[in-house]
């Protein structure tokens, strides 16, 4: 329990780790998906999985949104960038995600003027001092982010800045958790709920976990003592045959999430029929665009977007792993050709990237003996 | 890009916009906080929220807040980054 010292309360950390041992069923084998990349860099930095059972599994899900844009996207976004006159924002992160030639920060090196923004307000207050340019901010990310993105819209709306628009890539956290759960790849035995999303659509919208799958579904906080009780709550259902929605985090989650914000999405956005995802393919309704009130700040209305679809690069295994089906270092490429340096695929772009997560905390030397 | 930081409002710079300064372990940065107002309660100076892309994102207490930024520090170089980022904005 090398880790546990680290924790807020050790002590927790380890009654913990004690009750779940005396709550396992011996025989059984527990696979249970964390959804969420903070759940996942948590779990690395801390050593969660090392305290658990060797009958536990925590298997990484889909919920790292700069892992989930597709190569496509990430062209269509360079495109944008090399148009004339156009001031492209995104969010730093989104600079080093390979396209099929090249990242946003190779396209900067030649001579595209591409600007790391904090916020979308960034992108608008850029907009508001450059009237001459048009400026293009990338938007990405879960119900966590989109909300703000929708408010910028409003605000650019309001003050009539007509220089500004949006490349939309927003995506919604239950139809890939569906998709999972349909797909025959993969048996799991239950769901760590994803935290700072839940805030903005709350727990009721996991519901359909336990109603249509049988599955339980803890939301849970960033702490490793977060996670290792979420685990114990799931552990606890199963063993009494019961699946539920239950909130670990309700100290920051409301079970009907921030209905402000989820007004405000459903005035700005509208769901696309279907979004490619990276590794996971075309998803129907889970992807959003801009609503028709606000057309004209669609970047994609805006430009010619090539909209091509590109296949991942042979090697990558991104889909596999954003679908828990293999772990990162299971990757050919983990860890040689792909790294946080020079990444191949998406999950090793981002701190949330469970590749990156696995590498950066060294437990990818550990791994390759255990196997 | 995918973390939330936990400020303290400490004044607002446009009450009809909901834009608010808040300090961030020592970066004073403009925010927006109409996501965490209800109608019962505004968001108020004082409060502590966690704070994502420029948004203040949920309310909580001053010992979530405190909690949430040990283990963010303890993250280093990623929370390093987000507070550059952070630096580099200027929100108006
Ligand atoms: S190691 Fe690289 S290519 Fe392989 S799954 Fe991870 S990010 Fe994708």
């Amino acid at each position: 329990m090398k880790f546990v010292d680290e924790f807020r309360d050790p002590e927790l950390g380890r009654t913990l780790a004690g009750e779940i041992l005396a709550t396992v069923q011996t025989g059984r084998h527990y696979k249970i998906m964390e959804v969420c990349g903070g759940h996942t860099h948590s779990i690395y930095k801390y050593g969660v999985d090392d305290l658990l059972p060797e009958n536990v599994e925590l298997v990484h899900g889909p919920g790292c949104p700069v892992c989930v844009i597709p190569m496509g996207r990430v062209d269509d976004a360079i495109a944008v960038a090399h148009e004339p006159g156009v001031i492209f924002t995104c969010f730093g992160d989104m600079m080093r995600v390979p396209g099929s030639d090249g990242t946003l920060l190779d396209a900067k090196a030649d001579g595209a003027d591409i600007r790391m923004v904090y916020s979308p307000l960034d992108a608008l207050r850029i907009a508001r001092s450059t009237p001459e340019r048009q400026v293009v901010f990338f938007a990405i990310g879960f119900e966590t982010t989109a909300p703000s993105t929708a408010l910028t819209l409003k605000r650019a709306k309001t003050e009539g800045i007509e220089n500004f628009s949006v490349f939309c890539n927003h995506v919604t956290i239950v139809p890939p958790l569906r998709a999972l759960l349909e797909s025959p790849d993969l048996r799991l035995d239950g769901f760590i709920g994803p935290g700072h999303v839940s805030t903005v659509v709350g727990a009721r919208p996991l519901e359909f976990i336990p109603a249509d799958y049988n599955l339980p579904v803890v939301v849970s906080g960033f702490e490793p003592v977060d996670i290792l009780e979420s685990v114990l709550m799931i552990l606890r259902q199963l063993n009494v045959g019961d699946s539920k929605v239950e909130n670990q985090y309700a100290r920051v989650v409301p079970y009907e999430g921030n209905i402000r914000a989820l007004e405000i999405l459903a005035e700005v956005f509208e769901l696309r029929p279907h979004f490619e995802w990276r590794g996971l393919g075309f998803i129907s309704q889970s992807g959003l665009k801009l609503a028709e009130a606000y057309a004209d700040f669609d970047a994609e209305l805006r430009y010619a977007v090539p909209g091509v679809r590109v296949a991942d690069p042979k090697a990558c295994q991104c889909g596999e792993v954003l679908k828990g089906v293999i772990k990162p270092f299971e990757c050919k490429v983990f860890g040689t050709a792909c790294t946080p340096e020079r990444p191949i695929g998406t999950c090793m772009v981002s701190s949330e990237g469970a590749c990156a997560a696995y590498y950066n905390y060294g437990r990818f030397a550990r791994d390759r003996e255990l196997v | 890009m995918c973390l939330a930081i936990p400020g303290r409002v400490i004044e607002f710079v446009d009450e009809s916009l909901r834009l608010a300064c808040v300090d961030v372990a020592g970066v004073q940065r403009t925010i927006n906080v109409s996501l965490v107002d209800t109608d019962e309660r505004p968001a108020q100076i004082g409060d502590w929220v966690l704070i994502h892309v420029g948004f203040a994102l949920s309310l909580v207490d001053e010992q979530e807040a405190n909690e949430t930024l040990t283990r963010l520090q303890a993250m280093g170089a990623d929370y390093e980054t987000e507070l550059n980022e952070l630096r580099e904005s200027a929100i108006r």
